[in-house]
């Protein structure tokens, strides 16, 4: 950053550099947990593996082979409550709270006018950015952290609970899948991580935040349907949902981690892409909200 | 060759020396400052000079491109031409070092709404690295105490007034002692009452040694706290200097009141004076043009010719009457 040549001036000398990033950030994740809407998406989150599981515990088991993965074990073990709520939020319900936290980064600062205070306290522009980005990465793992932990949590109050069996045929420990399950969620966390990148970006080429984050959403949906389409398989791989679904091999004895890899791999290229496309923009951009 | 160019050099050396000094005596240095938006010039060619420890009324009619210069000052906005110190360092290059030592309030305030002022004036405080944790929450105190606003702290800033949002800003500008403190239109949604307190904050910090500058669209408000003043009309700094040089450029008239105005235009006449065409009632007025007649000697002459003279006033153009000058007047924005 350019900050640096000016830190070192010694018009500035003996101000502390280092912990302030920090305390910039730990003010960003209160900022962003203080807002209601924030525990709004969150709440919408919760519901899902509430609805799965109130639904069953009343109308008893769906007919086997239909509706999501896992959905005939619930009646079995109330702990696949959360595997089978994490599945149907991936496709639309995660992406949507995710376009809506990456979405509104910057744009949302801008439309309120406080991304120009901000630039002038100063918080250096690259600076601002990671740290917005850093915030954005723990909502995703709260999200999914949400849908996981309420997921076990009203299965076990709803339904019997025992040892998983799990894909393999294995049987695991009641405590060993939940350890399963928090890899899903760091898994699904992953698979966000290249998403948000996108939303990142798309929000620093825009004041209004509902832009920002309707558009991310819907890259993530548009992504889905090309991966959904055969005639595209040569594209597969570099579409960011590509892998969002493959946790399953988490689920083995002993688990496989190869998808794990992949994902990360993935997701790692979205964010130095637009990372750097947001960088590009955040640095030349005037700022005129 | 080589000898002729050490010694150009040496010259460029010892004038570029001077130069940098006078260059730390200015809190604002812009040359050439100009931003183009698209077909439009937003700002033309501005050169400010704003002197250390004044308090520089920056003044302008709505649209005449003093926000955009301020962005620029603040590295918010890139020049398209010209460059821009602030406190002795070159913007934006420098924003890093330079921002910390500059409070600003740019283009009004503008918050989280869904957070307290409290909450507000610490997410700001924390984005300057240079601001010490261990005294924020007694600095935001402070600052809010220095703007009367202790009581509503702890209130989301949604349930502000216009008023509280700009004493809210003002206190952001003074979370941390500043060398320099640029203010946009700091009196905005105040009422008459906020607007003493504005002036008079500015004259404290001033007399403290804070170089302020100040934009406004209402001369008045800032016409008793200023020692500079700098005027833009449609993007260009149209005149620029001290409170008296400026005062001293409005030209002086006399207003003589009498029921004798033909006589009394002759004399004024034969004194050197313009004579202005006709003023409703018993009045004649004059501007001293060229001449440099005294007061007291226009008086005699006027009552040596008999004149019945009633009233007699000599008026300076006040700095309203300037600035409409130098700016142009109605509500039309200057294109």
């Amino acid at each position: 950053m350019d900050g640096e040549a000016g830190v070192s001036r010694p018009a500035s000398a003996g101000a502390p550099a280092a912990g302030g990033t920090l305390s910039l950030f730990a003010s960003e994740l209160l900022t962003l947990f203080r807002r209601r809407r924030t525990w709004a998406l969150l709440g919408a989150l919760a519901l899902i593996p509430i609805l799965i599981a109130v639904a069953i515990r009343i109308a008893g088991d769906a007919p086997s082979g239909r509706g999501p993965a896992f959905l005939g074990q619930i009646t079995e073990n109330g702990l696949f409550v959360g595997v089978t709520a994490m599945i149907v939020a991936i496709p639309l319900f995660l992406p949507l709270t995710i376009g809506v936290v990456a979405g509104d980064t910057i744009a949302g600062e801008a439309s309120h006018g406080t991304l120009r205070y901000l630039l002038i306290a100063p918080a250096g522009r690259i600076r601002l950015l990671i740290v917005k980005y850093a915030a954005t990465a723990v909502f995703c793992a709260a999200a999914t952290l949400t849908v996981v932990v309420v997921g076990t949590l009203i299965g076990w109050a709803l339904f019997p609970v025992g040892p998983m069996t799990l894909l393999s045929g294995a049987s695991v420990s009641v405590g060993e899948g939940l350890v399963r399950f928090l890899a899903i969620a760091a898994y699904v966390t992953v698979s966000l991580l290249g998403m948000s990148a996108i939303g990142l970006f798309l929000s620093t080429l825009t004041t209004v935040p509902v832009g920002a984050m309707a558009a991310t959403a819907i890259l993530a949906v548009v992504a889905q349907i090309l991966g959904a389409l055969p005639q595209l398989e040569w594209l597969h791989p570099w579409l960011f949902t590509e892998y969002w679904l493959g946790f399953a091999d988490v689920l083995r004895e002993p688990p496989v981690w190869d998808n794990f890899a992949d994902n990360a791999l993935l997701q790692a290229g979205y964010l130095v892409v637009f990372g750097a496309l947001a960088v590009s923009r955040m640095v030349t951009k005037d700022v005129l909200s | 060759m080589t000898d002729g160019s050490r010694a150009g050099a040496g010259t460029v050396g010892d004038a570029t020396a001077p130069d940098l000094t006078n260059g730390t005596d200015l809190a604002i240095e812009t040359h050439g400052l100009t931003k183009r938006f698209r077909s439009q010039v937003a700002v033309d060619g501005v050169d400010l000079a704003v002197p250390r420890g004044a308090v520089f009324g920056f003044l302008g009619p709505n649209g005449s491109g003093k926000t955009t210069t301020i962005r620029m000052l603040l590295g918010l906005v890139a020049a398209s031409a010209g460059g821009a110190r602030v406190l002795g360092a070159d913007m934006p290059r420098h924003v890093d070092s330079v921002l910390p030592r500059v409070g600003a309030l740019v283009e009004g305030p503008a918050f989280s709404p869904y957070l307290s002022g409290v909450a507000n004036l610490h997410r700001f405080d924390a984005a300057d690295r240079h601001a010490p944790r261990r005294t924020r929450s007694a600095r935001v105190d402070e600052a809010l105490d220095r703007v009367g606003l202790s009581h509503a702290g702890r209130k989301k800033v949604h349930a502000y007034s216009l008023g509280m949002k700009q004493r809210l800003g003002i206190a952001n500008a003074l979370l941390m002692r500043r060398e320099l403190l640029v203010l946009d239109e700091p009196t905005n949604g105040l009422d008459p009452q906020g607007t003493r307190e504005v002036r008079a904050l500015i004259r404290s910090l001033a007399d403290d040694g804070t170089t302020v500058f100040v934009s406004s669209h209402l001369l008045a408000e800032v016409e008793q706290v200023c020692s500079h003043v700098g005027v833009m009309s449609a993007g260009r700094l149209v005149a620029q200097g001290t409170l008296e040089e400026f005062r001293a450029a409005g030209e002086a008239r006399v207003l003589v009141q009498t029921p004798d105005g033909a006589a009394a235009r002759r004399v004024l006449v034969r004194l050197g004076m313009d004579v202005d065409g006709e003023l409703g009632g018993a009045a004649v007025a004059a501007r001293f043009a060229s001449s440099d007649v005294a007061p007291e000697a226009i008086v005699a002459a006027l009552v040596a010719d008999g004149v019945r003279v009633r009233g007699f006033e000599v008026e300076r153009a006040s700095l309203e009457q300037r600035f409409v000058e130098l700016t142009g007047e109605g509500f039309d924005v200057v294109q």
